[in-house]
């Protein structure tokens, strides 16, 4: 009984001590670049950094890159390493479409997110059973299912009407919904373009117009897939494969078992957003169309830090800094210039704090020239736009990558009784 | 000895004779899922190949699969995963086209300049990766993708007419380069084709590459440093350093996989040119278990799947869908990881066995004699 006592609080102080930023400095911090925002839009004119549209906008696109990337968090939890991901994402926007323009949008989800487990089970059965790299595997995934839903295409879409071998006939839509009054409310007061309160209504106006059903579900899903994977019996087991397996093999879990199941869930977390892009981002299956997003996911919940928070955060920003290229790009991403050098100037005042001066003399040069080319030009070019999203998410990975911790057993082959 | 030479032997070859007739079964099975002729297929795509047009095509493209995958295989001898290697080539190709349509040189000058500004490109935009993950410890799988979508927009902002894009047609190109640096290739004949002079250059690479792994310390130390960073880093070797060389000699190939088709034959570079090159070399260098003989093998397999299968649109009397040959390419990859794991199991337990029965041979010996000793 006593060691029970005991090793509880000892268990629980490592997670404690993990955890990078407290609560409300991680408020506080969001807080700030709210208001230095605010500060920027009122400086440049450019209203549409924080309009509801662009926020609107913005989320759409967040969604099927914070849907594979909760599909990589379940694998990489599970220790298994997911880069096939973008295949099981081509799987869903194929099968969300076959059945979706023949059995209505629903069906259509739920073809989609069956397709990307199917993608997930092989994945499953390469890493799993047969040990293969992970990544190997993944890549091969990407491969196979590229070219199965082209072969695919040719035996189903191309011979019904308003379809080719390269997109679907058109799909129904899913619907869309306002909250009644404070949509229309906090889309007025955003068009007001006060100082902070229409950048908070339009952040948040941007959340509640305009919404698909599924985009619901995807937003509620990262916080079950919290409370699934921290606060229940099976997350924990599912966790510890992924930590240590053959720990989790001493005290009775069938680590193959939860391996398969994450790698399942995983595709068909992954399939559901491509089922999302065919069916509520647009509403045929065009080839190619996930264009790469499985791998933003990726990077999302690397981003993240292997956790559904931190993941949705980097969808989000992907998604917000994807969504400037449709919404007046030219324009905004200049104003965003002004406060990436001003977040500079903070950071320089940071590293001088803690006296590490060439890394600020650095921060400090950088920031002046971001000023400059801010001052010295009225728009930036089209391309910059379009590599926005890239260049932040690489920024921010290289200002945090150090502190971010992946499970421990990631990615690491693993057999049965390997501990004897 | 010998005999375990031979067992060696047999096991190198069954990893992948398995795999081929796994992967050619699976496909089989697909095509007659969809209600096609089982074996139809093949016997037409090898016909192709019997074409000595097809031929000509077949070893050029193989050319640039082979110098991106040899990109992609440094890299997995040292666990790093250059999945970049797409975005390296593109921008080496278009810096390339743009010094060659803006510098003239005589020839023998101007090929290696552009050798040089195509390897310094890719080796550039490969460092970003590489000193990101020295010093800031960014993930190079992830910096890498990132790194291939900048290089997209940044090759569009390159090529537009305000830069150095130049407007040919309705195509829009980065201009002529000039004819000094034209390399010239072995004309076949007017209907089969010209062989690209840099085909060489893919063969000298794979021999450096083998040369500079197996014979050299600094292949030693990368092998090494693969295998377990642990032991390199006991026995002296830096691993960041070693990261960030490697990631440098990985950009400088990919840099140099465009060239061939940019030297040898376009001449500019245009939105024609072929994207995902690098993402086909990830397979070819798993195909070939970055040996580079096995690159070269994978290379003409995965180039005479590619140039071979679009005639099949237009066989007769019945037409097959080319897309069948991607799905033979994904189902031999898989069927390749997988059967190689099988082999090197099913070897190492056969070892064991042999192992152990000889232990327990020795034991028996052993335990007789001291039987025998108690005995007396």
């Amino acid at each position: 009984m006593s060691t029970v006592t005991v090793a509880k609080p000892q268990a629980k102080k490592p997670g404690k001590g993990s955890r990078r930023m407290s609560l409300p400095v991680l408020l506080l911090v969001i807080a700030g670049v709210l208001v230095l925002t605010s500060v920027v839009r009122l400086i440049t004119g450019a209203d549409g950094i924080t309009s509801t549209g662009q926020m609107s906008t913005a989320l759409r696109l967040a969604v099927p890159i914070g849907l594979a990337g909760l599909g990589g968090l379940w694998a990489e939890r599970a220790g298994v390493v997911n880069i096939g991901l973008e295949g099981m994402m081509i799987l869903g926007t194929w099968f969300g479409a076959w059945a979706g323009y023949q059995w209505g949008p629903w069906t259509g989800v739920a073809f989609g997110i069956i397709g990307g487990m199917l993608g997930g089970v092989l994945h499953a059965i390469a890493t799993v059973t047969f040990n293969v790299n992970h990544i190997v595997s993944g890549v091969a995934i990407n491969i196979l299912a590229l070219g199965t839903t082209r072969y695919l295409s040719k035996f189903t879409f191309e011979n019904e009407p308003g379809g080719s071998s390269k997109q679907s006939p058109q799909i129904d839509s899913l619907g869309t919904f306002d909250i009644p009054g404070l949509s229309s409310a906090l889309n007025t007061l955003n068009e007001k373009h006060w100082f902070l309160v229409s950048d908070i209504a339009g952040l948040i106006g941007g959340l509640v117009t305009d919404l698909s059903p599924l985009t619901v579900v995807a937003v509620a899903l990262v916080p079950a897939t919290w409370w699934v994977l921290w606060r229940t019996a099976f997350g924990l087991r599912l966790r510890s494969c992924g930590e240590n397996p053959v720990a989790a093999e001493s005290l009775g879990v069938n680590v193959y078992k939860y391996k398969y199941l994450a790698v399942i869930i995983s595709g068909g977390f992954a399939g559901l957003g491509g089922a999302f892009l065919s069916i509520v981002a647009s509403n045929v299956y065009l080839d190619g169309q996930t264009a790469g997003r499985g791998y933003i996911g990726l990077a999302a919940m690397i981003f993240g830090n292997w956790m559904p928070g931190g993941l949705a955060l980097g969808a989000g920003l992907f998604g917000y800094t994807d969504s400037l290229n449709l919404r007046g790009g030219t324009t905004n991403v200049h104003a965003l210039i002004l406060l990436l050098a001003i977040l500079l100037v903070f950071g320089a005042a940071y590293l001088l704090w803690k006296k590490r001066y060439t890394p600020a003399v650095i921060t400090v040069v950088v920031s002046a020239l971001m000023f400059l080319w801010y001052t010295s030009t009225n728009e930036v070019p089209k391309q910059v736009v379009s590599a926005t999203p890239y260049i932040v998410t690489l920024l921010v990975l290289s200002l945090s990558a150090q502190s971010l911790r992946m499970p421990k057993a990631d990615g690491m082959p693993y057999r049965r009784g390997q501990g004897k | 000895m010998k005999k375990f030479d031979k067992e060696r032997v047999l096991l190198a070859v069954a990893g992948p004779a398995i795999a081929l007739v796994a992967a050619i079964a699976l496909t089989s099975i697909v095509l007659l899922a969809s209600g096609r002729s089982p074996f139809e297929p093949y016997s037409l795509m090898l016909e192709q190949a019997t074409f000595s047009d097809v031929q000509v095509l077949i070893i050029n493209q193989a050319s640039m699969y082979y110098i991106a995958a040899l990109a992609v295989a440094l890299g997995f001898r040292m666990n790093l995963f250059n999945i970049g290697v797409d975005g390296q080539y593109r921008l080496g190709a278009v810096m390339t086209a743009v010094v060659g349509a803006h510098v003239a040189l005589p020839s023998f000058l101007q090929i290696p300049l552009l050798m040089l500004v195509a390897m310094l490109t890719g080796a550039f935009w490969a460092g970003i990766a590489g000193v990101l993950k020295v010093t800031r410890g960014v993930s190079e799988v992830v910096a890498t993708i990132m790194l291939n979508a900048i290089a997209t927009s940044l090759i569009g902002y390159l090529m537009l007419s305000d830069n150095f894009g130049v407007q040919v047609g309705n195509n829009n190109t980065t201009g002529i380069m000039k004819e000094s640096g034209w390399v010239p290739g072995i004309n076949l004949g007017a209907d089969v084709g010209e062989i690209y002079g840099l085909v060489f250059l893919a063969v000298v690479l794979g021999i450096l590459y083998w040369i500079v792994l197996n014979r050299t310390r600094f292949g030693f130390d990368l092998r090494a440093s693969g295998a377990s960073e642990s032991a390199a880093a006991a026995s002296g070797v830096d691993a960041k350093r070693m990261v960030l060389i490697a990631m440098l000699i990985s950009g400088a190939v990919s840099g140099l996989a465009g060239l061939p088709l940019l030297l040898g034959d376009v001449h500019t570079y245009s939105l024609s040119f072929p994207a995902g090159l690098g993402f086909t070399a990830i397979g070819i260098a798993l195909l070939g278990r970055n040996h580079p003989g096995g690159i070269a093998l994978a290379a003409l397999l995965w180039a005479f799947l590619d140039k071979a299968s679009p005639a099949l649109d237009y066989a007769t009397p019945v037409a097959y869908e080319k897309e069948i040959a991607t799905i033979m390419q994904g189902l031999i990859v898989f069927a390749v990881v997988i059967s190689y794991e099988a082999v090197r199991v099913w070897g190492l337990r056969r070892q064991q066995k042999r192992v152990g029965a000889e232990l327990a041979a020795a034991a028996a010996h052993n335990n007789s004699e001291k039987k025998e000793v108690a005995a007396r």
